[in-house]
């Protein structure tokens, strides 16, 4: 089992711990072998702790350590927001975070819509029963 | 006294606590006391105390009590209804969480001088009528209903309260019969403002899909049903700082 996803300059990847649990930066320089040096469009360029981030499948194309506007540029370019909302992991992320931000009533109409999509399910394996026997 | 124009502001300005920039003699003619003697002839003026009015004479009381009693101190304290949770507005949707209807999701109306809730099912939906509750045993949803129509400003306290019961006097026949319980039937009135006040609640439920099945429907909890994390902020009654939450700021 080959590695595919690696601690580079361009890596894009998922801070999962501390302060900034959740945000998308992208790896801009290699400090140690424990440290990276990361950075975000809306957020100061920092260093993180390499067992603080989760890489991603996305890399984009940018020289050591840019300056902000090329960074962002360069991100427009890869296109990341799109690829990683399109991504199975980015769009299990928007589904827990809109399930996580449910009101009451929301949860009712869900259970509602639920029990209407089961209903119409066990119609169409009714009549596959009845084709079938 | 004429009304102070501006804030006096002390002459001597502050070095250092306690000491002054100006010596005693330099502040007397600050102040001008110079000049207020030089008007006045050489001295302060002086005023004669205001004459009081005659106070009538007091005769020595007849009775003393055997002991001295303290009084007790005056508290003028006026009772104020409870304070009202930012997250509870007229129109909001609660949730009973006490007595005969506990479970049962409410539309609230207003707060009553005495600090209760006035709640209203409305009736035809789930069977809760016009009927005060308390701030503590309910827990605010965040979905709003519009009661813009609706007219409660008859309904206080008084409105709510028990009839007193006169005591009868059992004569000894009675006692043997038993105890007659008489039915207490809920006046034409009531019934009335409960069918008003419904009517208008109504019209604006049924506009929004799916919210009348909501209010008919009793709260629970299930195994594996996750409320949400706010949620389980107003359960545990955390603040939404430990919490690290974001939504429904009280």
């Amino acid at each position: 089992m080959p590695f595919k996803r690696f601690v580079e300059i361009g890596r894009v990847a998922q801070i999962n711990y501390g302060k900034e649990y959740g945000r998308l930066v992208v790896i801009v320089d290699v400090i140690d072998q424990t440290r990276a040096l990361v950075d975000a469009p809306d957020m100061v360029r920092s260093q993180v702790n390499l067992k603080r981030l989760s890489l991603t499948d996305i890399k984009i194309d940018i020289k050591r350590v840019p300056k902000k506007k090329d960074l962002i540029q360069a991100m427009e370019a890869a296109d990341v927001k799109n690829r990683w909302e399109k991504s199975s992991w980015g769009r299990k992320l928007i589904v827990q975070k809109r399930r996580a931000a449910l009101n009451d009533f929301d949860r009712f109409k869900i259970m509602l819509a639920k029990i209407k999509r089961a209903s119409v399910v066990r119609h169409e394996i009714a009549k596959l029963k009845k084709a079938s026997s | 006294m004429a009304p102070k124009s501006t804030r006096k502001v002390s002459r001597n300005p502050e070095l250092i606590r306690g000491i002054g920039k100006y010596s005693r003699s330099q502040m007397y003619h600050k102040r001008g006391i110079w000049a207020i003697k030089a008007k006045n002839g050489g001295v302060l003026p002086r005023h004669d105390p205001i004459p009081k009015p005659e106070a009538p004479a007091l005769k020595p009381p007849k009775f003393y009590p055997a002991d001295d009693v303290k009084k007790p101190l005056v508290n003028k304290h006026k009772p104020k209804p409870t304070k009202l949770r930012a997250s509870i507005t007229p129109g909001t949707v609660l949730i009973l969480l006490a007595g005969r209807f506990k479970g049962k999701r409410v539309v609230f109306l207003k707060q009553l001088p005495s600090g209760l809730l006035l709640v209203t099912g409305p009736f035809k939906i789930n069977g809760v009528p016009l009927r005060r509750v308390n701030q503590s045993y309910v827990i605010a949803t965040s979905t709003k209903v519009d009661i813009s129509a609706v007219n409660v400003d008859n309904f206080d306290d008084k409105y709510f309260t028990k009839e007193a019961q006169k005591k009868k006097k059992k004569g000894e026949g009675e006692f043997f019969e038993g105890e007659r319980e008489e039915k207490s039937v809920l006046p034409q009135q009531k019934k009335d403002d409960q069918k008003t006040v419904d009517a208008a609640l109504l019209k604006a439920i049924e506009i929004v899909p799916d919210l009348k099945a909501y209010l008919g429907a009793r709260f629970s909890l299930k195994d594996g049903v996750e409320p949400g994390v706010a949620w389980l902020q107003r359960i545990l009654g955390l603040s939404l700082k430990k919490l690290g939450c974001k939504e429904y700021l009280d």
